[in-house]
């Protein structure tokens, strides 16, 4: 119906992100009615998301034409934001800005690097930062549930790492358990997108790809690649952060900074 | 001659959550002998369990000192310190796992394995035969309690420090666990440290004691002295 009113690929792509945010909103505003606070979140969430993808698609629309490396500041730019972003559901932890940048850099950084090294991402601006882009904006979401997961268990099992540390475990040794809870649970997401692949969703690479006239096999594989990619990335940044959390929640002393 | 284990020297403690009193241990130096129970007694809020954190470095004192055997405990590496100075806290917060798990925590930390036979004679010290193979998490609060102090023990501490043992407990096991814990430490000649808001139980269970009121020390002496008076 919206084709009969709106004859450019502009005006129509328009017409229908205004039509899926009144949507949203409406859901925002349901939920309100039943006691979830969204009224707020969601609309502005919803305008900056569409600011943002309008501007990532001029920006690449002048970056198509430069050569390759032109996409680097563009994913790193996407790895410090993502770090912010992280940092918000995991303030109580210190210097958390730093943790969650090594932890993307760990993960994204390394993926992104080793994949175009490898071939599997070709070296060209239309492939590095629409593939970059998934694989960090993943790796965020992982990063944000590994650190908020791990700042509840800390806060909801205090007395069990301090009766740990009283026993004379080392801080390592006394959350290794909550460690080991954030880490898989941050990873639950990713898993059931491996799992449920080709049966429950068709991810929109494969869709674009299909689109843009490849063959839907290749397309079929890349999208397992990619969701290969987003898996190792959150695992590896998770990795890290086993490594790096518990320096940052302990004191030099071997005393809990956070407890609950 | 006295025979000073625990030697505290100006310990304080300044507040950090907003609304907190400044200093929630206010300069309090006092000796504990050894094979001495000192009973720390206060009302809530008085800074007792603030003063027991800070004797196994679980909070570090804004300013003063601890001496273990005349050394500096800031010289004494954490682990290495808190294995010597084992600690009771008001609830046993159990790890997941068997109870034989949970007694041979410790040891492990520290490279060390219990035997079988040694953590059944730990568990028959606390009343608990055969209860080596329960699930932690099965049992009732004063079995919890019990399998704590006997966690607690695996470490062969010199000092323990008990933070109101049984407080979280009903009648019937509050004085169960008192009266175990009272032998234990007798027997094994242990320093300890008895957090307590309970004047009876200090009356019971302590050589002397030490009156806490809002971070500073108000009395301290033999208990007969001090609180028959």
């Amino acid at each position: 119906m919206l084709r009969y009113f709106f004859h450019t690929q502009l005006s129509l792509g328009l017409a229908q992100a205004v039509i899926v945010s009144i949507t949203a909103t409406l859901v925002a505003w349901l939920a309100t009615k039943r006691g979830v606070r969204l009224q707020k979140e969601i609309p502005l969430a919803l305008l900056r998301g569409l600011v943002q993808i309008l501007l990532v698609g001029a920006v690449l629309a002048l970056l198509l034409r430069g050569p390759w490396w032109t996409s680097l500041p563009l994913l790193a730019a996407m790895i410090l934001t993502a770090a912010s972003i992280v940092r918000r559901r995991a303030r109580a932890i210190p210097e958390t800005y730093t943790l969650a940048l090594t932890c993307l850099a760990a993960g994204a950084g390394t993926v992104i690097a080793l994949m175009t090294l490898l071939g599997i991402i070709a070296p060209e601006v239309k492939m590095l930062v629409p593939v970059g882009s998934m694989v960090i904006a993943q790796n965020m979401n992982i990063q944000s549930l590994f650190l908020n997961r791990f700042l509840g268990e800390l806060r909801s099992h205090t007395g069990e790492i301090e009766s740990a540390l009283a026993l004379g475990a080392s801080p390592d040794a006394a959350v290794a358990p909550y460690l080991r809870a954030a880490f898989h649970a941050s990873l639950i997401p990713a898993m059931d997108n491996l799992r449920s692949l080709g049966i429950v969703w068709i991810p929109g690479i494969m869709a674009g790809m299909v689109l843009s006239g490849s063959s839907p096999v290749y397309a079929a594989l890349y999208q397992f690649i990619v969701l290969g990619m987003i898996f190792t990335a959150g695992g590896l940044s998770c990795l890290t952060a086993t490594y790096l959390a518990p320096r940052r929640v302990f004191t030099h002393h071997q005393q809990l900074r956070i407890r609950g | 001659m006295a025979d000073a284990q625990l030697v505290c020297k100006s310990l304080t403690r300044m507040g950090t959550s907003q609304g907190a009193r400044p200093l929630l241990v206010d300069d309090l130096s006092f000796t504990v002998e050894r094979g001495q129970v000192l009973a720390i007694l206060g009302p809530s809020g008085s800074g007792k369990t603030t003063l027991l954190r800070m004797l196994n470095r679980l909070d570090e004192p804004t300013s003063g000192t601890v001496f273990l055997d005349g050394q500096d405990y800031r010289k004494i590496p954490a682990q290495e310190l808190r294995r010597r100075v084992g600690m009771g806290m008001q609830r046993a917060y159990l790890f997941s796992g068997t109870v034989a798990d949970n007694i041979q925590f410790g040891p492990r930390q520290h490279k060390r394995s219990l035997t079988e036979a040694q953590i059944t004679q730990l568990l028959e010290q606390v009343g608990l035969p055969g209860y080596a193979m329960r699930d932690a998490k099965t049992l009732s609060g004063g079995e919890a309690q019990r399998v704590a102090i006997a966690r607690a023990l695996a470490n062969e501490p010199e000092i323990l420090l008990l933070d109101e043992p049984t407080s979280a407990l009903d009648e019937t096991s509050k004085r169960t666990v008192e009266d175990l814990l009272c032998s234990i430490v007798r027997a094994r000649h242990l320093t300890c440290v008895w957090v307590t808001h309970d004047r009876a139980q200090a009356q019971r269970v302590a050589d002397c004691a030490l009156l806490l009121e809002d971070g500073k020390a108000v009395g301290h002496g033999p208990v007969e002295r001090l609180l028959h008076a």
